[in-house]
């Protein structure tokens, strides 16, 4: 699978073939060489805070189990019966002491060793002894932060060498909370009829923030909201970040209030005393220069293939699965400080919904946007390339709103596609 | 069984003149979003008043400050709301989508000096280039009846789907 992506630093040319998004062949291919091999991100661990708690997800085009057994540890299990294949647990979450399968009855431990007492006889003397009818556990199973991910290649680098670079930026949000960051609720889930390396693209892009999202723009300024001081909005002014491995962000003070911890007027007085107090235990905690940037600085992430972090006005955990090469299934939760003050919380959420998700006043604007590209690539016979060119002449280092990000996403996936890992 | 089994206590066993007044009045409702007259429909509701959509697969009673909504409107993000869906730079719904809300199973499950509580299921249809989205679930209404002319306080609309098939809430379903 090789030719789709062309770039060309002389004459700073960069293209991708719009084929990439709409073949079926591409996205087997992307099953083989990227989902199957690459970390993907299953979930966070407060998700399963207590004992015997399990959730259940479809990660890498698998249906997976995510669980915390009777002493606490953490596994993954593929969530199919080892007898005939049923999916074991078909809740979406809850706390078990075991999970039985409903066709034969076949029950499994929470730590995923066969459970059943079937009487003797039936079975021989493998099936209690050689673990073949275990659940069975995915290839591997690591976490960052508390940020867990499976990888479908027992032969994977460690996750730690993975993330590379982007450790640097996960610390930024998991240090946002002495007592340690939480997913609030139970997320958003929604499909978007487009690529999933649309999404991918968009969720790092300061290109279309403001074509896209004037309307958001003028709301904050309806209702007081959008400070422009102290850098002001320069969506340009840090410039992005290549982290390795096909990772990327973009760094950025920002024109909206972060929950953590920068007040906007919009908030009212009496939530100014307690946003600055949050300020300022960041600055007493990691110093100055790194207590301001986790405080003020808003930080868009990508990490290859499919998820993302965005640490902005309220932080979205993000991921997405192709259904077919025109279809996304989309998952995204909001993270929060664990045992945060009621008052303060209710503010991220509130924060999170006027741009994020699919009710918010920005996330439809950029569905919107995907959909129209996925349609517009029925021109493809003619007009077959995708320009992602923008910054390449630039000799100092890239700006928020070159396309740079997009570049190191697309060069992993063409080392990936072409096996050149 | 009684004769007025289902009606929640204290209310009259016949209330159908009173119902059939709500549902005029949420006929209206639906009217003015199938019409895209959203100014209009936004004056139906009363100062103070919140719009929200819940998470799916949770308890109807569900707090925004506590779990992440879809939508989870104050009074002032409505009303912003409202603007921002009449502009044209609002690309999810320019060229505009068009809409049918259906609205049937109305109750009236309480009333507290002329604030009736009302529920309704409801089936919306959004029609943009071709694909048709269709929402389904229950509305929870809080209607001031008291108020000339009626104005409504709340309104929660609990999505019966189990996630978004349809990706965006760019309509008031």
């Amino acid at each position: 699978m090789s030719g789709l992506v062309i770039e060309d630093r002389e004459r700073h040319l960069f293209r991708v073939a719009r084929r990439a998004f709409t073949d079926d062949d591409v996205l087997a291919g992307e099953r083989d060489t990227i989902f199957d091999r690459c970390w993907l991100y299953l979930g966070h661990g407060s998700e399963i805070a207590g004992n015997c708690d399990f959730i259940t997800r479809a990660v890498g085009g698998r249906e997976l189990i995510f669980n915390r057994d009777r002493g606490g540890a953490v596994h993954a299990f593929l969530n199919t019966c080892p007898h005939r294949g049923a999916m074991v647990v078909r809740e979406k979450k809850g706390n078990a002491l075991a999970f039985r399968c409903f066709y034969h009855g076949w029950s499994f431990n929470v730590n995923g060793r066969f459970a059943s007492r079937f009487e003797e006889g039936n079975y021989g003397k493998e099936h209690y002894g050689g673990g073949c009818a275990d659940l069975t556990q995915v290839p591997r199973l690591e976490q960052y932060r508390d940020f867990w991910f499976v990888n479908f290649d027992r032969n994977a680098v460690p996750l730690a060498d993975y993330l590379a670079g982007a450790r640097e930026y996960i610390d930024l949000v998991a240090d946002q909370s002495e007592a340690g960051m939480e997913i609030v609720g139970s997320g958003q889930q929604y499909v978007i009829n487009a690529n999933w390396k649309l999404l991918a693209e968009n969720s790092i892009d300061a290109f279309h923030g403001f074509p896209v999202h004037s309307t958001y723009f003028d709301y904050l300024k309806n209702i007081g909201s959008l400070r422009m001081e102290q850098g002001g909005s320069d969506f340009t002014a840090r410039g992005m970040s290549n982290l390795g491995n096909g990772h990327a962000v973009i760094e950025y003070a920002s024109p909206w209030g972060r929950p953590i911890a920068r007040w906007v007027p919009s908030w009212g007085e009496e939530k100014r005393e307690v946003v600055e107090q949050l300020r300022q235990g960041l600055v007493r905690r990691f110093g100055a220069e790194r207590g301001t940037r986790i405080a003020e600085t808003s930080r868009n992430m990508l990490i290859f293939p499919n998820l993302v972090i965005n640490d902005i006005m309220a932080i979205t955990v993000r991921t997405f699965m192709p259904d077919a090469p025109n279809r996304m299934t989309v998952s995204a939760w909001a993270l929060g400080a664990r045992g945060e003050d009621h008052d303060l919380r209710k503010l991220r959420l509130f924060n999170f919904l006027e741009f994020l998700g699919p009710g918010g006043f920005a996330t439809p604007d950029d569905q919107e946007a995907l959909e129209n590209c996925q349609r517009g690539y029925r021109n493809a016979r003619e007009v077959g390339w995708n320009d992602i060119s923008k910054g390449m002449p630039r000799s100092g280092p890239p700006m928020n709103d070159d396309e740079e990000q997009m570049r190191c996403f697309w060069r992993q996936w063409r080392d990936r596609m072409e096996g050149a890992r | 069984m009684s004769p007025d089994a289902g009606l929640a206590p204290g209310l009259p066993a016949d209330q159908s003149g009173l119902r059939a007044r709500i549902e005029d009045f949420l006929y209206l409702e639906a009217d003015l979003l199938d019409e895209w007259r959203i100014e209009e429909w936004f004056a139906l509701f009363a100062e103070g008043a919140t719009y929200e959509v819940p998470p799916t697969g949770e308890a109807d009673e569900t707090d925004p400050a506590t779990s992440l909504f879809y939508i989870a409107d104050d009074y002032v993000r409505l009303r912003e709301r409202v603007v921002r869906l009449s502009k044209k730079e609002a690309h999810s719904e320019f060229p505009r989508s068009r809409q049918r809300h259906m609205i049937g199973n109305v109750r009236i499950t309480g009333m507290n000096n002329g604030v009736a509580d009302v529920t309704c299921n409801f089936v919306t249809y959004r029609a943009k280039r071709g694909v048709v989205d269709t929402y389904y679930g229950k509305h929870v209404y809080r209607i001031d009846c008291a108020a000339q002319p009626w104005r409504i306080r709340a309104k929660r609309s609990i999505l019966g789907m189990d996630m978004l098939y349809p990706g965006k809430l760019t309509i008031i379903v």
